[in-house]
């Protein structure tokens, strides 16, 4: 590198100078509108003037390239060493896994000294100096143009496509329909067309063969009886329909994302609506757990604002309105679960949810 | 001193500057936070007569001379020796002044003051009392018989907790500046007392919702749970997409600026 002298602007071959571009060619005549000020002086670094320099510079560079060997070496050994469940305390995390921590940070380190070590290799001992390459025109000449239309009309020809119309109207159908089974695909995807199912849950009297349905405990599954719910208690809630599901273990979780219900008690005179306080008994009151949004479970009961809260997008019902919406992007209330006392004095559906629970539909209404 | 000196101008330095004061300063909060004391109140025999002397100079203000309630704070009737113990044990009462929710704060009485205030408030009529030491006992891991009832916590803590306490235990937001707050600080009694009485925005879980023995099980798993290894790294708090992406953000492409930065930069 000693043989480079320190270059000024415009002496170096490499330079071209924006005057003579295609600006000045176009436009027969030339408008400096200011002075090209070419590149910086090139200033030599150390190690391109001090061998002793370069010397070290190669040092470092071979130091990083050393490390990264190393790191992938530590990988290896500690790969068979150190055992899966071997922890240890790392400060600012908490336990962590050896295992983990000592391959991520040997990889890591194995990669990063090659990267630095290439940089530093780069910046230190590889030249330097700016050079401008000219941009070449990428279109071909006309000739050659001319000559790929010919190929591919006279392929065309000696196919006969110009004298068999047949071929190429049906080679054209025969494409054009083969998108259709594509296309198919995604608008059959979109959703069932038979929405039935949708409105049916395991509340229906039908689940239990025409009785009545206890309201139990999830995850427990144990029936609630009236006096259970105090003032201000929240159960969620399944129907006892769901055993079934659950020592079937078939199902069970398709089941459980429509027939999640959440159970609330609070005063019966807070409630404005009467049809919600006759679904209800004494104040306590079953709803979906399904947001009417796009379906995540709301269960965020505040106690003394009486509103529930979905996590998900915010839409926030008021239980004393009948669970209508007061906030965020929900259209419709939440369904209403209309609840008894059985004989035994267990908390019982009657019946059904009386429309479709979770998100909206098309088809809902019919 | 010269060489440090030398290098306060170097690009790097106010970085290196940064994270020196971060340290500083969390290292001296963890040096200097409170650490709260968790054992058995003695009660003494005129405990009551204490804890009304205590109610009239600290809570009567808001809660009224008998603790039938004012304008400014609720009646205690009946809200049992749980909840005094919660919200004082806490530091969340006395209040400092009106606020969207009381927060937690530094504990103004001593363990026989506020056993005296709860023996007060559960003398002036039923509620639900502090509960006993056997289910406020944390169930270590280990045996099969004990990972069981940690994961059936785990499962009733999912169903009834999680979706305002986050899945591990972080705290989340409510609605109007309201908010559940994180649970590593809390206490396994301070856990049962707020599922028994249900404090400010939080619904009651009494013990025919959630059996003693299923809190204790909530409660075996939250502690299990904050113990266990970080496979993963850094938690960030386990707030999901918001601090993970904050840090993506902020770090991952400072780094990125940082090397290409360096890269551009000419060698000496």
């Amino acid at each position: 590198m000693n043989e480079n002298e320190t270059t000024t602007p415009g002496e170096s071959g490499a330079l071209v100078s924006a005057r003579g571009g295609a600006v000045e060619q176009s436009h027969g005549e030339a408008v400096d509108l200011f002075e090209n000020p070419g590149l910086p002086p090139h200033v030599h670094r150390l190690a391109d003037d001090d061998e002793k320099a370069a010397r070290r510079a190669e040092r470092q560079v071979a130091t990083m390239f050393g490390l990264s060997m190393l790191g992938a070496l530590v990988f290896v050994v500690a790969y068979f060493v150190v055992p899966d469940e071997a922890t240890f305390y790392f400060p600012g995390i908490g336990i962590a896994s050896t295992q983990n921590t000592v391959l991520g940070l040997s990889l890591g380190i194995s990669i990063l000294m090659i990267g630095l070590g290439a940089v530093h290799w780069a910046k230190t001992l590889m030249p330097d100096t700016e050079m401008v390459e000219e941009r070449h025109q990428q279109a071909s000449s006309p000739a050659e143009r001319a000559k790929a239309v010919a190929a591919v009309t006279s392929g065309a020809t000696v196919a006969q496509l110009p004298r068999r119309p047949l071929i190429t109207y049906s080679l054209v159908g025969a494409l054009g329909l083969f998108a259709l089974p594509l296309g198919l695909q995604v608008a059959g995807s979109l959703g069932p067309t038979d929405v039935e199912e949708l409105k049916h849950t395991i509340w229906d009297l039908s689940a239990n063969e025409g009785k009545p349905i206890r309201l139990m405990r999830d995850p427990e599954m144990t029936p609630i009886k009236l006096e259970d719910v105090t003032n201000g208690s929240v159960f969620h809630v399944m129907p006892e329909t769901l055993q079934k599901y659950i020592d079937e273990g078939k199902h069970v979780l398709e089941e459980k994302a429509k027939a999640a219900v959440i159970l609330i008690r609070l005063d019966p005179n807070l409630i404005k609506v009467q049809k919600a306080r006759d679904w209800g008994v004494d104040g306590v009151v079953a709803y979906s757990k399904i947001c009417t949004h796009v379906g995540c479970a709301v269960g965020l009961y505040e106690q003394q604002t009486h509103h529930l809260l979905c996590p998900c997008h915010q839409s926030t019902f008021d239980l004393t309105q009948d669970c209508t919406v007061i906030f965020g992007p929900a259209k419709r209330a939440l369904p209403q679960l209309k609840i008894q006392v059985d004989d035994a004095g267990y908390l019982v559906a009657t019946q059904g949810f009386d429309q479709p629970v979770g998100p909206s539909f098309w088809e809902r209404l019919k | 001193m010269n060489a440090l000196a030398a290098r306060r101008r170097h690009p790097a330095a106010i970085a290196v500057l940064l994270l020196l004061g971060l340290l500083v300063t969390g290292g001296a909060y963890s040096f200097f936070a409170p650490k709260d004391a968790n054992a058995a109140p003695a009660l003494s025999a005129d405990a009551v007569q204490d804890g009304k002397n205590l109610f009239i100079a600290n809570c009567a203000t808001c809660h009224g001379v008998n603790a039938e309630g004012t304008k400014s704070g609720p009646s205690l009737v009946g809200v049992g020796a749980a909840s005094v113990d919660f919200q004082v044990s806490t530091g969340r009462m006395p209040l400092a002044g009106p606020n969207v929710q009381a927060p937690v704060n530094k504990v103004k009485f001593d363990e026989t003051e506020i056993a005296a205030l709860a023996a007060f408030v559960a003398s002036l009529g039923p509620g639900p009392g502090i509960p006993e030491e056997k289910w406020t006992t944390v169930i270590e891991p280990g045996t099969p018989e004990n990972n069981r009832a940690i994961a059936t916590g785990g499962e009733i803590y999912r169903v009834n907790c999680a979706m305002c306490h986050n899945f591990a235990g972080a705290g989340g937001a409510l609605t109007r500046g309201k908010y559940a707050p994180a649970l590593d600080e809390a206490t396994p009694r301070q856990i049962y007392e707020a599922m028994v009485t249900g404090p400010q925005s939080m619904p009651v879980f009494n013990d025919r919702n959630i059996s003693p023995e299923g809190k204790q099980q909530v409660i075996s798993y939250l502690a299990a749970q904050q113990s266990q290894t970080n496979v993963g790294g850094f938690s960030l708090g386990n707030l999901g997409p918001v601090s993970e992406g904050l840090f993506a953000w902020v770090f991952g492409l400072g780094i990125l600026i940082a090397g290409s930065v360096w890269l551009g930069k000419k060698a000496a």
